[in-house]
């Protein structure tokens, strides 16, 4: 099987060169028959759109606001704070 | 000699107050386990009272500390996927087989994407679906975990997550795209 037929019909290999576009550098011989494969596969177009729209919602569930109530149990922070001073008393 | 002016000096006594919080958020937003991240920080400040001496005042006192922090961190990934490593990656060979046909590399047809609410869904508005989000990533084994949250947390270059998870970059690159795969198709499959 040639090279371009090879990505024409393979999928896998297609998803594959989308994360690895979407995440850093795929080469231009890759874009190209990236661009080739997605003309004709329309279960690939929709997995670069949702493939895109995941790597949103990650970022945004990570970097959520909701986080910067998160505080520190008291209890475990004094005892930290004892711990904090016997080591330095130590010195 | 005499040492370069410093602007930023220590004050251990100070930290717990100043920092804990911060700490504590910062770790448990990147291993995920209340334990685990309040150990983080106790040993970060013990690290620290135990450099005191190689501190140079070149950062701020929150920035050495986090970056005492975010070395331990890493620690944590490399013990998560530590002898997991290849079985994962064989685990994973599995499951994106299952996704294609072996001999064409074609979509199944069972598991070929769908249109599903994802795609006019709005991360910035919709927050309701974080929930789903968060199942499916929690499924994910743990080293790809830790890729994705130095990727998306830390915007993290390739590179730099290779060399601090140990992997090359050909595995990084499989990993994200199994991954995003098995993501992909849990979110389809539990989308309300």
């Amino acid at each position: 099987m040639s090279a371009l037929k090879a990505i024409i019909y393979n999928c896998r290999k297609a998803t594959y060169l989308t994360d690895k576009r979407m995440a850093g550098k795929i080469t231009f011989k890759e874009h190209i028959e990236l661009r080739i494969h997605l003309y004709g596969c329309a279960a690939c177009r929709l997995y670069v759109k949702q493939s895109g729209k995941i790597n949103e919602m990650i970022k945004a569930l990570l970097k959520s606001p909701a986080a910067n109530n998160i505080r520190l149990d008291d209890d475990f922070k004094n005892r930290m704070q004892v711990t904090i001073n016997d080591e330095l008393n130590k010195n | 000699m005499i040492s370069p002016p410093t602007d930023h000096q220590l004050d251990p006594k100070n930290w717990v107050k100043a920092y804990a919080d911060y700490l504590y958020m910062y770790a448990i937003t990147r291993v995920n386990d209340e334990e685990q991240a309040q150990d983080l920080v106790q040993e970060t400040f013990l690290a620290g009272l135990n450099a005191m001496s190689r501190f140079e005042g070149k950062s701020s006192e929150r920035t050495w500390l986090t970056a005492i922090l975010k070395n331990k961190i890493i620690d944590v990934y490399r013990k998560r996927s530590s002898g997991l490593k290849t079985r994962e990656l064989a685990n994973a060979e599995g499951e994106v087989d299952d996704f294609f046909n072996g001999h064409d590399g074609h979509w199944k047809e069972q598991y070929a994407p769908q249109p599903f609410g994802i795609d006019n869904y709005d991360p910035l508005e919709g927050k309701e679906l974080n929930g789903i989000l968060k199942k499916c990533m929690e499924k994910l084994p743990a080293l790809w975990q830790s890729v994705f949250t130095m990727k998306h947390l830390d915007d993290e270059p390739t590179d730099a997550v290779c060399s601090e998870l140990k992997i090359s970059a050909a595995n990084y690159w499989v990993i994200i795209h199994r991954a995003k795969l098995n993501l992909r198709a849990c979110l389809q499959k539990n989308w309300i």
